[in-house]
């Protein structure tokens, strides 16, 4: 059997470090979280020759081994702990062309910490538009490293590095910069308590909690008792520490590295004069806004309605061709509808995640950032709460993860709160299905349709909401917390089709599996409790027989009344007659407040929730649109799907916060009930009132 | 005081000085570091935030952090 080894792959983001794992591992990889926090873990496999093969870790992108967040905080928590499984035999630290001063920083920490290291160079490409030489011996011979150049764009250099892994063991475990000099007299204490520890190993242990928190793991045997200094001596020396790495990568870099910026071509100062300009920046910004709200609302409709045509005939198909029986039944009208709820959505959640990791692979995203921050500002928010209010159009769920980066924290949670306020996908097949039923067709001006200025419409209210919800808890949330903000401004990039591919699938394959199980369980669950009742629900066919002898009706209108008093009288029933009275001023029966019940758990179970309660003894090969179009409202007579009803649904699904994930994800993320309590009470409230008076007025 | 703040788009300067308990270690680690040229590129509406080039880097910080970082302008 081939020797496997672990590689760490280590570096600030927007390095490349991505793409450098893309390569090695191709789609041989695995996404998936750190235990018992939302961190995302990617691993992968490469086999270097016939006897080695690479257990690859792409780490979190972080600029120094000290932790400001919990992405950066697994970095150092694996590179401290020898005794992690993963912990690396070789780490190898990208660094960019262009910022190789400051990626440098990063590389001599893990030098430092006696891990063997390599430094990969990536864009090598750049170089020669950039007009940049470097004496890649002598920066070897300063650095005590091996290095490969490489370009990710033209696949060059890798099997330059796939050697220098493999041939790891020739690497140089020597420290580079030497730390202990900040304070001598200190760092010879240390060595003499703990002989066996690496002295900067031993730093990072105990100048790691000022800066984020105790460490997890037991990593160092025995306590570390040489907290002797005060925390603000601490961060001096962890400063000195900084300007001392800084002055050694510069005396390196001055003699290994040339710029001739006569020669450079700078494409990014014409790109950023126009792209960051404070009246072009922002015109060209919501055109962006505008083409992917297009693409959302109209490319997308094809591939949904043929989704939506073929699950309905996959599940008459079925039903003609498997035996008949309860099992059929439970499969055409529990979990094939419920299914097509879900694989519905794939067309949308691919259209966004596509546009939003095309902006942030391009390094535009930044410059919304750095656009945004000011106006975000005057709402309690900052500049980079624009992303995941962004992303929140796609799911709340990576949304809330992507706040992370924001280093105020009352800032970090009203992005928190409000972002569940943005139309995620999930509200997508509620809206359209619902607009579709009451907003007519037809266009204004022949260019816009009605259906589509709703569902922009709906999209606005997303994002007012958000921001009046923010402006609101600014005001009144007293939190503590230091204001500060930056952010790296990195060059444009022509994103790569292989990277935005990967991100594409991933996000949309842990989508689909993730909301999937939770939609599956749901829909089987209720086509269970609508397919059985006590009482009565037994005796259906002779108490309407009865009812009906007179009437002289048809088998088939026997036959209707038959299932739909059974529907009524199933333990589904039941439960939707119990709460029709509180739905009933909203302007819905029983059946929508099943569904709206069941969204609870994840909104975009409303469509399979009505889908599987109107199949329920419903054979036609119709689709869920024309079953629900279909619908009477029973006190009224009128069709159940009105404006006023509609509307009033409409507003409810903007409101309400109804989604478990997301209110676990908050938890996670604030690290207490309080919060997603506070969104779930609040939003449903708020979502309540608003339904209740709209449809008051619209009726 | 001279700050990066008071810089105006295209000047060059030289960070002088700045006190530890308001300037955060990442900024640091970012290249803003006495000694280090600080060159402000573009500015958003009201002057907030600044796009700057510090030590090669490039980013993005707010007026407040901007204006607690004293600078030396370099003529020319």
């Amino acid at each position: 059997m081939a020797k496997q080894i672990n590689v760490a792959l280590i570096g600030n983001p927007n390095t490349g470090k991505t793409s450098v794992f893309n390569i090695l591992t191709g789609l041989q990889q695995k996404v998936g979280n750190y235990p018992g926090i939302t961190v995302e873990k990617k691993q992968g496999n490469c086999k270097l020759n016939r006897n080695l093969k690479a257990h690859i870790i792409d780490l979190p992108g972080t600029y120094s081994l000290n932790a400001s967040s919990l992405d950066e905080n697994v970095v150092i928590e694996l590179l401290l702990n020898k005794n992690d499984k993963d912990y690396p035999d070789v780490a190898v630290v990208i660094a960019d062309i262009e910022n190789l001063k400051r990626n440098l920083l990063l590389f001599t920490q893990v030098k430092d910490l006696g891990i063997p290291s390599i430094l990969v160079i990536n864009m090598a490409d750049r170089m020669k538009r950039k007009a940049i030489t470097l004496d890649i011996e002598k920066l070897e011979k300063d650095l005590n490293t091996k290095i490969a150049l490489v370009s990710c764009r033209k696949n060059i250099g890798f099997d330059k590095l796939k050697d220098l892994i493999i041939n790891y063991k020739l690497l140089s475990k020597e420290a580079c910069v030497n730390a202990s000099v900040i304070a001598p007299e200190y760092f010879e204490r240390l060595r003499k308590a703990f002989p066996n520890e690496d002295q900067y190993k031993l730093w990072l242990v105990i100048t790691h909690d000022i800066s984020f928190g105790k460490l997890d793991r037991n990593i160092i045997k025995g306590e570390v008792p040489f907290r002797t200094k005060s925390i603000g001596n601490l961060k001096r020396l962890k400063q000195k520490e900084t300007i001392v790495r800084y002055q050694f990568i510069n005396k390196v870099l001055k003699e290994t590295l040339i710029i001739d910026k006569e020669q450079a071509k700078d494409l990014r100062a014409k790109l950023d004069r126009v792209l960051t300009h404070k009246v072009w920046g922002y015109v060209i910004f919501f055109s962006i806004l505008f083409v992917i709200f297009q693409a959302i609302f109209d490319w997308s409709t094809y591939p949904m309605d043929f989704i939506d045509r073929s699950f309905s005939s996959l599940s008459e198909w079925l039903k003609n061709t498997l035996p008949s029986g309860q099992f059929t039944n439970l499969i055409t009208e529990g979990v094939i509808p419920g299914l097509g709820g879900i694989v519905i959505f794939i067309p949308q959640i691919a259209f966004l995640f596509l546009f939003i990791s095309i902006l942030e692979e391009s390094g535009y995203m930044s410059r919304v950032v750095f656009l945004m921050d000011r106006i975000m500002r005057r709402f309690g928010l900052s500049g980079k709460s624009v992303v995941p209010l962004v992303s929140g159009t796609a799911c709340a769920i990576p949304a809330i993860m992507a706040t992370r980066n924001i280093e105020n924290w009352k800032e970090r949670l009203i992005t928190i709160l409000v972002t569940p306020f943005t139309t995620c996908s999930a509200r997508l097949p509620v809206y359209l299905i619902i607009i579709a039923l009451v907003i007519p067709e037809g266009r204004v001006l022949g260019i816009l349709s009605y259906q589509g200025l709703t569902l922009l419409g709906l999209y606005f209210l997303g994002f007012g909401s958000a921001i009046l919800a923010a402006y609101t808890l600014d005001k009144y949330l007293h939190v503590k917390g230091k204001s500060f903000f930056v952010i790296e401004m990195p060059n444009y990039k022509l994103p790569m089709a292989k990277n935005v591919l990967i991100t594409v699938l991933e996000k949309t394959k842990a989508f689909v599996f993730g909301a999937g199980k939770i939609i599956l369980a749901i829909s089987i669950i209720l086509w269970v409790l609508a397919s059985y009742g006590p009482g009565d629900f037994n005796n259906a066919e002779k108490i309407i027989q009865e009812q009906t002898v007179s009437q002289n009706l048809s088998q088939e209108e026997v036959d209707i009344k038959i299932a739909s008093f059974k529907l009524e009288h199933s333990y589904i029933g039941i439960a939707g007659k119990a709460i029709e009275p509180a739905v009933r001023p909203l302007g819905y029966d029983w059946k929508i407040g099943i569904a709206l019940i069941s969204s609870f758990a994840a909104r975009e179970v409303f469509v399979g929730t009505l889908a599987t309660i109107y199949s329920v003894g419903n054979g036609d090969e119709e689709t869920i649109k024309n079953r629900m179009a279909g619908e009477v409202n029973p006190v009224l007579g009128t069709p159940l799907f009105n404006m006023a009803s509609g509307v009033s649904l409409l507003l409810f699904y903007a409101f309400a916060m109804q989604c478990m994930s997301t209110l676990a994800i908050v938890k996670r993320e604030t690290n207490s009930w309080r919060w997603p309590l506070w969104q779930l009470i609040s939003m449903t409230a708020v979502a309540y009132v608003v339904a209740l008076a709209a449809y008051q007025l619209l009726k | 005081m001279t700050s990066i703040a008071s810089l105006k788009i295209g000047q060059r300067a030289i960070i002088k000085d700045f006190s530890v308990e308001v300037v955060p270690l990442k900024l640091l680690e970012m290249g803003c570091l006495p000694g280090n040229e600080v060159t402000l590129i573009q500015a958003a509406p009201y002057s907030d935030p600044l796009y700057l080039t510090i030590n090669g880097s490039h980013l993005a910080i707010r007026k407040e952090m901007a204006s607690k970082i004293e600078i030396e302008l370099i003529n020319g």
